[in-house]
């Protein structure tokens, strides 16, 4: 599975799954790129059929809802939803 | 490639229809535009409107909890203010009273879906004289052999209705 990569403070591993459709989704994204944290990201509706089917597992690892957008820190720390405050306080 | 026309009109289709049953779209209009930009999407790619915010299967069936408006809308607005995406929000919402958030997942994980299916399948039919059928998105409700084509009320297709009794 691909992720794009975007550069910036590390913070750890910063891990975004997101949808491409999806609002939430995309003010976690731009609050990210706001911050300037080096995190990288995936929109799990694009994946071809395998991958997709990957990606859920993994979100559902981390999240057993499978809900989005799921950010994973260090592979540890989750952050469900558009959780602004939380996401500042953890990568800020 | 979804025009900027075709999300003015299906905006203001929505946005009309959403009037008309008592409801409010997002008044955050760039954010809701996105939105309906994601619906459109979703039409053009399995054929039905499934919800911006939650990954669909493809596969009908499996998806019409979340054929927007989803079964989970009218809860949401009632215990949070907004639906899941927040498209649709509650008068407070749009009167500047209270905003839309981030709100918890309602629909069940897809291995409680799984259950849910299997155990749907073994349950056996009643001794009423007829079956009553619930419209999932509004909670009509019927009592006739087969639930109607369309929702008199909201207008939601035949397949969204489930048996109740
Ligand atoms: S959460 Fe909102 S936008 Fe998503 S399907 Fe339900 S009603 Fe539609």
């Amino acid at each position: 599975m691909k992720l794009e990569h975007v550069p910036g403070t590390n913070r750890g591993t910063v891990v975004l799954y997101a949808l491409s459709t999806c609002g939430w989704c995309g003010k976690t994204k731009d609050l990210l790129k706001e911050m300037g944290v080096e995190h990288s990201y995936v929109y799990v509706d694009l994946l071809p059929e395998k991958e997709l089917e990957e990606a859920l597992r993994e979100v559902e690892r981390f999240n057993p809802q499978g809900s989005f957008p799921t950010l994973v820190i260090d592979n540890r720390k989750v952050i469900v939803g558009f959780r602004e405050k939380e996401i500042r306080e953890t990568l800020g | 490639m979804i025009t900027e026309a075709e999300i003015d009109s299906r905006y203001q289709r929505l946005d009309r229809e959403a009037r008309q049953g008592g409801y409010n779209l997002n008044p955050d209009i760039a954010f809701t535009r996105n939105l309906v930009r994601g619906l459109l999407v979703n039409e053009q790619r399995y054929g039905y409107m499934a919800c911006p915010c939650r990954i669909a299967s493809g596969k009908k069936e499996e998806d019409l909890d979340i054929i927007c408006p989803c079964d989970y809308r009218d809860p949401d607005l009632n215990d949070y203010g907004a639906c899941y995406c927040a498209l649709y929000v509650s008068g407070d919402v749009v009167a500047g009273k209270s905003t839309a958030g981030p709100i918890p997942e309602r629909r069940p994980s897809r291995a409680e879906r799984k259950e849910a299916r299997l155990k749907g399948a073994r349950e056996a039919l009643g001794t009423l004289a007829y079956p009553v059928w619930r419209c999932r998105v509004c909670g009509y409700l019927c009592a006739m052999n087969n639930p109607p084509l369309v929702c008199p009320i909201c207008k939601a297709k035949q397949d969204r209705f489930e048996r109740f009794l």
